[in-house]
């Protein structure tokens, strides 16, 4: 049966106090993560990694470093993970595929004219049956904002839809584009919107505009996530991508991820992180961990 | 070679003990009195032990003031008022003030870790509310001192003399401040007595009272019991009582103020109602519920200890709440990741624990978190009783601990009717979308302090102080000067 916007199903109370969602968030970051969770949170960190690159001068030799880094990310340094996957461009996704062979590191591909989604149905949806049929495990789509602020949900959902079904067996995220919801009334809606679409990860931006993951919407889309699985029993997955660069705010989020939706959600199949350089602020701190001392950066590879 | 893509489907993560240290505080075996800036034996020679009521160890001997004791601080106070502090100008006695202000903040995590020994509350309140709070305070009425006139226009405002204050257990530091500030900013010198309990962070006060040059006798603290207390009351030469304790206390201390020239300021107990309506900020609501009921483990004067919830959101609100005290960490007082620390002493959670009982027997439905609490030490979970009415004792009387009770409501004019029916007044919180509301409400309800859509929010600049059996006179702000002026 043909899924259908249906505001009903979704939990009618979705007001947001933002002062109320600062302090929260705000005790999250007074947890102080010592010794050895800091460490076994830093590998975590790591293997929740979507690393990405998503610019118009990609080439195919960048991209085949970064596949590589993806799975050595610090071969000095025994006993780390690799990241979960790797985040490029549908016009990408043959190239990495064959840069990871037989890797278990994922391929996340953007779509739906990514990032401004200013398109036709038609186009968005070629553009994900084009990044699936090249080989990409995950399909990152953007809504349709301009649409969603306009009130028309119903096209929104519709979309949403749409794309899951052109996904197959790939798993659908959703961004949100945060940064042009305005409101965290917005983003509770978005979310909601999504998850009953059929995203399996909601994800808060492109990266593209600002502010991106703050943990203030992250937060939100968090309490969306648990609400949902309140109700039905079902786990959705969740991304905040954009502007998490260093150890100590992704340590942050994963104290919000545990303390929201506990342990289950504490793996890359549940949680990613979407960044380019965060990745070697972590290993920084693991290093440093082992040490006591901060190496310079110039001792962590950047691809 | 590809490496492994460790995809566990079930992580265990948890964090590693957190404990501050305490390494660089200094605590004295033993505790004299302060009196006239020196350190005095008590007339008694007597002196009783100050626990941490997380591990039970004793911490240090504290002296136990007698009347003579009390007669010595008041006399040093009367000395100091009529000879020095009522004769300095505003400006002087102000810069004094800002100078205990800066000390004290120079050593705010001195006095964090000693107030969470002592007290038993975790160390992230102590470090985040207790001392910056305190320290506000002193910069705050500091401004006040040479401003007076400004204060309280067409009159000439005159200090009272000397305050008697004595303070309670629950925010040991924190009260202090309160009390000293405005009185040495409206030109009053002081005796005050710290909670048997808790005597430790006042002293620490005093030493930097002392180090900071005010001159001797404007401020002194004698700690004992209740009689030392009564002695301070009781004395002919204090011109102003002021009192934060129990309301049964209050109630003494006002019989015995009766007919003497003592001003009198009582901030007392609280059975304060926190209002959740179906169109509240839901997850918000949750938390501020946590925060009412369980800041301080519940030792909060003005927690919200009675809420109400509208009945068709009350399913998902109790949900959510059980939900949410599942992620509280109770335990070590010390620990950075602590939410719950220590009930203050044994006699507290013997009290706590007799009306959990009753409330058993009353016949409500209990619920506690799922947490373990330490074998050693005073601890009491997380607890919340549905299915109770007016009628209930657990209702009515002030619990003074990590206990709330739940009703559910329909009507507006049901809950206004129902957060009246108490003999207390003095706070209570609203939550809802709509302005309008929140206006109606804050005119209806009985009580000292309102918060909307928060809770337990304090500023130095903002009146606290109850209706009816919660007290009278107001702490904090300008209000909080005219109860140290004539």
């Amino acid at each position: 049966m043909k899924k259908t916007y249906n505001p009903s199903l979704m939990l009618s109370n979705t007001r947001i106090d933002k002062v109320g969602v600062e302090e929260r968030v705000a005790r999250f970051q007074t947890r102080s993560i010592k010794n050895e969770s800091k460490k076994q949170g830093l590998h975590m960190v790591l293997n929740m990694i979507d690393l990405t690159t998503l610019e118009g001068k990609d080439t195919p030799g960048k991209v085949q470093q970064m596949c590589y880094k993806a799975q050595h990310l610090h071969d000095v340094h025994p006993g780390l993970p690799t990241v979960a996957a790797v985040c490029v461009y549908p016009s990408m996704v043959s190239i990495a595929r064959k840069a990871l062979g037989n890797s278990s590191v994922k391929i996340a591909s953007v779509s739906t004219a990514f990032p401004s989604g200013q398109s036709t149905r038609e186009i968005k949806l070629a553009d994900t049956k084009f990044a699936v049929e090249q080989g990409a495990d995950e399909i990152d789509m953007v809504i349709s904002r301009g649409k969603f602020l306009a009130g028309e949900y119903s096209f929104v959902f519709d979309e949403i839809a749409a794309i899951k079904e052109a996904c197959g067996k790939a798993r659908l995220k959703v961004i949100l584009e945060t940064g042009e919801l305005c409101t965290l009334d917005h983003v509770r809606m978005a979310s909601d919107i999504a998850i009953h679409a059929g995203a399996d990860f909601i994800k808060t931006s492109t990266g593209k505009i600002q502010p991106a993951a703050t943990m203030q919407v992250t937060y939100t889309m968090l309490m969306a996530i648990k609400d949902y699985y309140d109700q039905t029993g079902i786990m959705i997955g969740m991304k905040p991508a954009g502007g998490i660069s260093t150890a100590k705010l992704a340590l942050h989020n994963l104290v919000m991820v545990k303390e929201i939706l506990g342990n289950p959600w504490l793996s890359n199949e549940w949680f990613r992180f979407g960044a380019s350089s965060l990745a070697n602020d972590v290993l920084m701190q693991l290093m440093k961990s082992e040490s006591g001392l901060y190496q310079s950066p110039d001792y962590f590879s950047i691809d | 070679m590809a490496k492994k893509n460790t995809a566990n489907s079930q992580t265990e993560w948890d964090y590693a003990a957190s404990p501050e240290s305490t390494s660089h505080i200094r605590l004295e075996k033993k505790y004299q009195l302060f009196i006239n800036n020196e350190w005095v034996e008590p007339s008694s020679k007597k002196y009783f032990p100050t626990i941490n009521p997380a591990t039970e160890d004793v911490l240090a001997e504290i002296a136990w003031a007698t009347d003579a004791d009390v007669d010595k601080a008041v006399k040093a106070a009367r000395k100091a008022y009529t000879e020095v502090w009522s004769k300095m100008s505003g400006a002087e006695r102000g810069k004094y003030i800002y100078r205990i202000a800066r000390m004290m903040q120079e050593r705010a995590r001195e006095f964090a870790v000693i107030e969470s020994l002592d007290s038993g509350k975790p160390i992230r309140e102590s470090r985040d509310v207790d001392v910056p709070l305190a320290c506000n305070h002193f910069f705050y009425y500091a401004g006040w001192a040479d401003k007076l006139e400004y204060a309280m226009p067409h009159k000439k405002p005159e200090a009272l003399g000397v305050a008697g204050q004595i303070i309670p257990w629950n925010f040991p530091l924190l009260m202090a401040a309160w009390k000293i500030a405005p009185a040495l900013a409206a030109g009053n010198t002081v005796v005050l007595k710290p909670a048997e309990t808790t005597s430790l962070t006042a002293l620490k006060l005093a030493e930097i009272i002392k180090d900071s040059g005010l001159p001797p006798g404007v401020v002194n603290i004698v700690t004992g019991y209740g009689d030392t207390g009564a002695a301070i009351v009781n004395h002919p030469d204090v011109d102003k009582i002021a009192f934060t304790g129990s309301t049964n206390v209050g109630k003494i201390i006002q019989r015995a103020v009766a007919g003497t020239h003592k001003k009198t300021t009582l901030e007392l107990g609280g059975k304060s109602a926190n209002i959740i309506f179906d169109d509240a900020p839901i997850d918000q609501a949750v938390e501020g519920i946590i925060n009412g009921i369980f800041f301080n483990q519940g030792h909060v004067c003005c927690a919200g200890s009675r809420l109400f919830v509208q009945e068709n959101v009350a399913d998902l609100v109790i949900k959510k709440l059980k939900a949410r005290m599942e992620s509280l960490y109770v335990g070590d007082p010390l620990d950075k990741n602590t939410d719950i620390g220590a009930i203050n002493s044994k006699e507290q959670l013997d009290t706590i624990n007799k009306y959990i009982k009753i409330g058993k027997a009353e016949g409500a439905e209990i619920y506690q978190s799922d947490c373990s609490i330490p074998s050693k030490g005073f601890f009491c979970k997380p607890t919340l009783f549905t299915g109770v009415s007016q009628s209930h004792v657990i209702t009515q009387e002030e619990i003074f601990g990590p206990v709330l009770t739940i009703q559910t409501f329909r009507t507006i004019d049901e809950v206004i009717q129902k957060a009246n029916n108490t003999p207390y007044g003095l706070a209570a919180g609203v939550w809802t979308d709509k302005g309008s509301r929140i206006f109606n409400l804050t005119t209806k309800l009985r009580a000292g302090v309102i918060w909307a859509n928060t809770y337990n929010k304090f500023d130095p600049v903002s009146p606290f102080g109850g209706y009816k059996e919660s007290g009278f006179g107001r702490e904090g702000g300008v209000h909080g000067l005219s109860a140290y002026l004539k």
